[in-house]
């Protein structure tokens, strides 16, 4: 069985994000990690694939600058090689653009199944998967709480507003996953060393027959015409609880007519 | 580009529309002249009340039985667009919402913005009202596109409001066969046991989070939600640790609720679990850490253990 992992890279969520005042893009000039909400793709891609008693792992990941630090974290959870598209011309993308490159380089691979996150922690549009499926014309089914292959059938616990839902298909098909749906494994020392010397391929729009013009800003076929601060909520009255605190709340809900 | 009509992907259960659809409609009509809904589903039994929201047209595809709604919804509404051309599409951000609009996006090659919370129109074009940063930056983005505009929008960023009209024209469209991409079947459906107060629409909402310590200790925030008549919520560090089911989370990957009092018991208030909850009109914080962000938006702070203050809290109002 092959499993192609979608994983973005992305500014580490722990520091503060920032736009470029400039072209309103998101700032990427640190180095970029592996998205956590790509780390549950990775880690049932690996679980799949012990399970159907081997297979193959391979991810894919478009980013600026030949950017490879998240990948080689998922692959040194133990995937086997990588997919990297870079290129100049993908600044500004939208989740069309991006699902358009991601597509055309899945192609390529010939997966029996695509994984990915929900959605991204920076950008979290949460479309990018169900177009990439569009654009390999391969169902899917998005939003996986639990995944088992059996053969060529995919069966999936569905996540809905109301609770889940089975949902089956055949394989080809492509899988989005919610986070917390499997534990990722930390990678070991192990691990990281041997993904130094993973095979990762770069592929620039030329190598996958992309036009710049269908990618990128122009693609994108939007602008951002202002960006505005948000009203800040004010921070009202904390106190330390000297075991009383209790009865301030009480007080509290009785002034808003809870109580 | 103006805006004449707008269609809204409408979704709901055994015959109703859900709040978000009716919610869309509100903010579509006050955007187009003509608002209509198109159904990926049983659309004929919403008519009545879709158009007492405003729609003068719904397009329905009748019962799907059983199939995965995203593909074929989309191939539906492909060809219903081919001669309907709507000015813009309004979807929910629902998973439902969001596979359609992104699989019409590649079916018609026309650009989609996803998490909206409002829209207005500048210069003839729709233009849509991100937030970015848990909430800290709004992006205003404009469609320069040729074609329909297609947009997707955060529940409760808008106030539902019946318009008064009359029901909406049924409208039948033929089901479209979108080949190996539509084969995903439903083939059980699970719901899970809701009783009081439902999130969504609850007057107060009680959430516990990383804090409590142990699965256990949820009981607290469900007796002291009980004790007030509020709904129970979590934060998604709780629910992907599996303590708590995911129709409990609130944030930016769950719900987003804006009750009038908001109880945060042991939760930090990552950006994450903000963006859901920083609408609550007031916000009690209960944390150890005086450091937490979720301060920051509290109306009343509490620094301590939610060990003893919950408990202490849950006998004082058991005692009125």
């Amino acid at each position: 069985m092959k499993v192609v992992v979608c994983v973005k890279q992305i500014p580490d969520p722990a520091l503060p994000g920032e736009l470029d005042p400039s072209t309103n893009y998101l700032k990427r000039d640190d180095k970029l990690i592996l998205d956590e909400s790509d780390s549950y793709g990775v880690e049932m891609a690996l679980q799949l694939a012990e399970a159907a008693g081997g297979g193959q792992v391979s991810l894919v990941s478009m980013a600026p600058n030949g950017e490879v630090s998240g990948l080689r974290t998922a692959l040194a959870m133990g995937a086997e090689d990588a997919v990297l598209i870079s290129d100049d011309a993908l600044a500004g993308s939208d989740a069309l653009g991006t699902a358009r490159v991601l597509g055309a380089a899945i192609s390529r691979m010939s997966p029996d199944l695509v994984l990915a996150g929900v959605e991204s922690s920076d950008g979290y549009t949460g479309t990018v998967p169900e177009m990439i499926a569009g654009v390999l014309e391969m169902p899917s089914i998005t939003f996986a709480k639990q995944i088992e292959v059996d053969g060529n059938m995919v069966k999936v616990q569905r996540q809905t507003e109301a609770g889940y839902d089975d949902v089956e298909c055949q394989t080809p098909a492509l899988v989005s996953v919610t986070a917390g749906v499997v534990e990722p494994r930390y990678p070991s020392f192990k691990g990281i060393m041997a993904a130094k010397k993973k095979p990762v391929e770069e592929l620039d729009l030329a190598a996958l027959g992309i036009e710049a013009a269908a990618v990128g800003q122009s693609g994108a076929r939007q602008e951002t015409v202002r960006v505005t601060d948000a009203e800040e909520r004010q921070a009202g009255e904390v106190i330390e609880d000297e075991g009383d605190a209790h009865e301030k709340i009480v007080e509290f809900l009785g002034e808003l007519k809870i109580v | 580009m103006s805006v004449e009509t707008i269609l809204v992907f409408g979704e709901g259960d055994e015959g109703n529309p859900s709040g978000l659809t009716l919610e869309l409609l509100a903010a579509a009509r006050s955007l187009a002249t003509n608002v209509e809904v198109f159904v990926a589903g049983d659309g004929a039994a919403m008519a009545t009340e879709l158009g007492a929201h405003g729609a003068s047209k719904v397009y329905t595809t009748g019962p799907l039985d059983g199939k995965l709604v995203g593909v074929h919804a989309a191939a539906a509404l492909q060809n219903h667009m081919e001669t309907g051309s709507p000015d813009a599409v309004f979807f929910g951000q629902t998973p439902d919402g969001r596979d359609t609009a992104a699989r019409l996006a590649v079916r018609i090659d026309q650009p989609v913005v996803t998490n909206n919370v409002g829209a207005s129109i500048e210069d003839g074009a729709l233009v849509v009202e991100e937030p970015v940063f848990g909430g800290t930056q709004n992006v205003f983005t404009a469609f320069r596109n040729e074609g329909p505009a297609l947009a997707l929008f955060r529940p409760k960023s808008f106030e539902a409001e019946a318009a008064g009209g009359s029901a909406a024209e049924v409208v039948t469209v033929d089901p479209v066969d979108p080949g190996a991409a539509g084969i995903a079947a439903v083939t059980g459906r699970h719901v899970e046991e809701r009783s009081g107060p439902q999130l969504d629409d609850a007057e107060v909402v009680v959430s516990g989070g990383r804090g409590l310590g142990q699965p256990e200790a949820y009981e607290m925030v469900d007796e002291l939600a009980g004790l007030i008549g509020a709904a129970s919520g979590a934060s998604r560090a709780i629910v992907d640790a599996g303590w708590v089911p995911y129709s409990k989370q609130v944030g930016q990957t769950g719900k987003v609720v804006k009750p009038n009092v908001y109880v945060a018991c042991g939760i930090s208030g990552a950006t994450q679990h903000l963006v859901g909850m920083k609408g609550s009109k007031h916000i009690i914080a209960i944390n150890k850490d005086p450091e937490a962000p979720i301060f920051g938006v509290a109306d009343l702070g509490i620094v301590g253990d939610v060990h003893k203050v919950i408990p202490a809290l849950i006998e004082s109002l058991k005692s009125r």
